[in-house]
């Protein structure tokens, strides 16, 4: 037996909650550890002056007006398909279909904008464009939580088969619709119309701006948030993520509500393909979602079903995504190398969140605290 | 002093144990006999799981120290317990349910290495298994198990680590009154063996049978310990509440009960087939308690949740209820619950798994009362207010303790606060029919008066209550009459005041019971 009295060095407990200020100050030394070590890191691996891949890592994101709106615009596509996917999350459901739907939206907004340019008037091309992939998305999403509800299927496997019928469909429709011929690709719909493009917001000229996809973006967050936090459907969401039973004894009708969700899970992503292909790309490809769907599924948990935080976890991915892409250029640079940078950041900024949620209680510190209020 | 002569298994002193603002335990001192059977008594939110998990090595201790027989020593971990020879049977069981008896048993031992001899082990099982009186088949499947077999596992396990002190969580919580006997003398033979036992427990006649010394705890503090054969039901919770605490339950008469709610024929099957419910007919009244009686799981459970709309009815199955207002009967069978609120029925239930079905545990009170009042209102918006004013009146009229109404979920207080939350929201509802399954399970006497008082206030006010109970003292104290069940049948439908205990209780047992053979 162990007779002699200690207390374990470290003791992990939770935290009650935090003011906002110092869970702030909190991951911003981590971010500040996390330039330092990184800094360290590159100066073992390529011995170079890691202040100015740093700035290098800037310079990928602001160091021009068409950078700043490049990676506005990727942050603000990355958070939309994370807002599709926070009321699916938040109900327990596993959505890792946004990819497929993001395609399928984004094959209906093309479909569109490839048969009916100059047939129909514009305003009602754009309806059809952004009904058409909002009813595509919400197909997709709906399939699943159609399947969950009748016959307890699985909706991780089922939404992930999904996505891989979504790609083929992709690329046989890219085949269908090839221009030019042979190319095996789309290439830009409407290159010369514009038809069918969202186009800028303050300048003139081609991708000038991608503002009307940030304001869409932030307005969706407004949206999100509200729904998912003041509305009945966001409650009765909240109740089946929770318990299923508990939902069924309130009255709530849980098949119905993991149809409807996973439609409007799907119909935002199925949106984000719209933005992706009518304000971004202007064309249709199988790498249109480029494994964003996925990175999405972090970003929603990293910020709670939260979508504000989505849109600064979606910044902060882009960023470091895009820097990393800057450095590789700038120091011809093996883009792994990079990569290991922008690892480093995560790391801190992941593992910041541990402090802020428990306390480490460190082994006779408040022993002394506590034999001075004894004594008092 | 005679203390010197004594041999303390354990002895806590100045035990303080805080969470954030709540003081769990308050400079408690504890002492466990060698072979002695200690019962660790207090309400609800007392501390008494609290001070036990420290010994477990689930919490450490704020201040304080722990002795084990006469050593101080750290219990930072489940480990650090185990190696202290401390073992603690939880009121939740902590096994694997596809694993064996005999795999829970020896899972996280060290062992040879890299094989597992089950020879060995089962050999060792069953000398535990014999000499305490045991049964156990070290090859059975958790999940084929019975309540009681679980927790059998449990003791079997912490005794193979050679625990020899021994705590139990409420382990008579789950069991029938004669698992509860068996349980008992394992026990007593494990005391008769020198190991020193720690049993919490709420019920006053078990602690009085069972065990040689009774430690009181209140508001986390520690109340001092009396033998037993010093003590009774009422000196012991005098102890508990700090004050004469009445056991008599009021049962007021109530002028002309109306019939509300009529249940004919109806037949209730598991979804593997079994007849849970088999032709059930009684009628409910206004102003009445209409108290269930039943060994547990004869088809309580299932016709709370028929009337409530939960389950698929047989066919021939009626459930009817008749408007108060109107006069007209209106047919439940075949509706879910959102027909049943749509159609204006407003009907209560307190079922018996709380958080499994009734609260959500990760929500705080606010958003847990708004369960049943969410839909208010036309508008696609949740009424905010509305929640807040209810959740903040069942807080002050019943005495909630929760450090914050709208931040702290549910989960995180203790049992007795979350029945209040569940059973206040359900009354702020204005039922017609109010149905309440085990819903003094689990809570101390106070609060049980409390729930008491409440259900009989709601039947004053003119409510049909159902009250499906387990104490039979309780049920024939507190309810108008008394539906017996025995297997999915009805046994009988009896007049408190013309029975007895007994004959209530052979009617559990077989149908008809005793009126049957006269």
């Amino acid at each position: 037996m162990h007779s002699e009295h200690r207390e374990p060095l470290i003791r992990i407990s939770k935290r009650q909650g935090m003011p906002f200020w110092r869970a702030l100050g909190i991951r911003l030394i981590a971010v500040a550890l996390a330039l330092v070590v990184a800094a360290v890191v590159i100066f073992a691996i390529v011995h170079m002056n890691p202040i100015r891949v740093y700035l290098s890592m800037i310079s990928g994101n602001f160091g021009t007006k068409k950078r700043i709106w490049y990676m506005l615009r990727d942050t603000a596509v990355l958070a939309c398909i994370a807002i599709g996917l926070a009321p699916a999350f938040k109900m327990r459901f596993w959505n890792i279909g946004a990819e497929g739907q993001m395609l399928v939206g984004g094959i209906a907004t093309a479909f569109f904008m490839i048969n009916f340019a100059g047939k129909m008037p514009t305003p009602l091309l754009f309806v059809c464009m952004l009904l058409s992939a909002l009813a595509f998305g919400a197909i997709w999403g709906w399939i699943p939580g159609f399947f969950k509800a009748k016959l307890n299927a699985n909706e991780t496997l089922f939404t992930l088969m999904l996505n891989y019928i979504a790609i083929q469909l992709t690329a046989y429709c890219v085949s269908k619709w090839e221009n030019p011929f042979g190319s095996n690709t789309v290439g830009t719909i409407n290159s010369q119309t514009k038809i069918g493009w969202i186009g800028n917001m303050f300048s003139k000229g081609n991708n000038g701006d991608f503002g009307w996809t940030v304001v869409i973006v932030l307005a969706l967050a407004v949206l999100m948030y509200c729904y998912l936090s003041y509305t009945k459907h966001g409650y009765e969401i909240a109740v089946v993520g929770d318990s299923r039973n508990t939902a069924r004894y309130a009255g709530i009708r849980v098949n119905r509500i993991y149809m409807r969700t996973m439609a409007l899970s799907g119909a935002i992503c199925g949106f984000a393909g719209f933005l992706a292909v009518s304000a971004v790309s202007r064309t249709i490809s199988t790498s249109t979602a480029g494994g964003r769907g996925f990175t999405a599924i972090i970003v929603a948990w990293l910020a709670k079903m939260n979508p504000f935080i989505m849109i600064l976890i979606s910044a902060l991915l882009t960023f470091l995504d895009k820097g990393a892409v800057q450095i590789a250029t700038d120091y011809g640079l093996n883009e792994y190398a990079s990569q290991i940078v922008t690892g480093i950041m995560l790391f801190f900024i992941l593992g910041s969140e541990f402090f802020i949620n428990y306390q480490l209680r460190f082994r006779g510190k408040h022993e002394k605290a506590e034999k001075g209020g004894a004594a008092a | 002093m005679d203390n010197e002569n004594i041999q303390y298994a354990i002895q806590m002193k100045h035990i303080t144990k805080r969470f954030g603002s709540v003081l769990a335990n308050d400079d408690v001192d504890l002492e466990l006999r060698r072979g002695e059977i200690l019962s660790l008594l207090g309400e609800n939110g007392s501390g008494k799981t609290t001070l036990m998990n420290m010994l477990g090595g689930i919490y450490y201790p704020d201040e304080g120290q722990i002795f084990i027989n006469g050593e101080e020593v750290t219990i930072a971990s489940p480990k650090d317990a185990f190696r202290c020879g401390i073992g603690m049977i939880h009121q939740h069981f902590k096994l694997i349910d596809v694993f064996t008896a005999a795999e829970n048993i020896v899972l996280g031992l060290e062992g040879e290495k890299g094989k597992l001899n089950k020879e060995a082990i089962h050999k060792v099982i069953r000398d535990i298994s014999d000499r305490y009186g045991f049964e156990i088949d070290p090859d059975q499947k958790v999940y084929n198990m019975s309540v009681s077999q679980k927790q059998t596992v449990e003791i079997v396990k912490v005794l193979y680590r050679g625990a020899d002190i021994l705590i139990l969580d409420e382990p008579t919580a789950v069991l029938t009154p004669q698992e509860t006997e068996k349980l008992f003398a394992v026990m007593r033979n494990m005391k008769a063996d020198g190991k020193a036992i720690i049993i919490i427990t709420h019920k006053l006649h078990e602690v009085l049978s069972v065990s040689d010394r009774v430690a009181v705890l209140r508001k986390g503090k520690y109340v001092g310990s009396v033998d037993t054969r010093d003590a009774t039901r009422q000196s012991l919770s005098d102890m508990m509440v700090g004050r004469a605490v009445s056991l008599n339950i009021d049962c007021p008469k109530y002028d002309n009960p109306v019939d509300r709610l009529i249940v004919d024929h109806l037949s209730v099957r598991s979804k593997d087939g079994v007849l849970r419910l088999d032709d059930v007919s009684f009628t409910a009244r206004d102003g009445e308690i209409l108290g269930i009686a039943g060994i547990a799981g004869s088809g309580q459970k299932e016709l709370l949740e028929a009337i409530s709309g939960m389950q698929t009815l047989e066919e021939g199955s009626s459930i009817t209820y008749i408007d108060p207002k109107t006069g007209e009967r209106e047919a439940l069978d075949r509706l879910d619950p959102l027909d049943i609120i749509n159609l204006g029925v407003r009907m209560a239930f307190v079922p018996e798994d709380r958080f499994g079905m009734g609260l959500v545990g990760g929500m705080n009170i606010v958003e847990n009362v708004k369960l049943r009042s969410f839909r208010r209102g036309r508008s696609i918006f949740t009424d905010q207010r509305f929640p807040q004013k209810q959740a903040t009146q069942i807080v002050d009229e019943l005495q909630v303790v929760t450090p914050d109404l709208n931040r702290t979920p549910l989960r995180r207080l203790s049992g007795g606060n979350v029945q209040k939350v569940l059973v206040g929201r359900e009354i702020a509802g204005t039922p017609r029919v109010m149905m309440t399954a085990y819903a003094v399970r689990g809570l101390d006497i106070n609060t049980s008066l409390t729930i008491y008082k409440l259900l009989t206030e709601q039947k004053m006010n003119g409510v049909a209550v159902i009250y499906v109970g387990e104490d039979l003292d309780v049920l024939l104290e507190l309810c108008d009459r008394i539906m017996v069940l025995c297997g999915g049948k009805v046994s009988g439908i009896v007049d408190p005041r013309q029975v007895t205990k007994e004959q209530v209780g052979l009617m559990m047992t077989q149908l008809g019971g005793e009126s049957d053979a006269q």
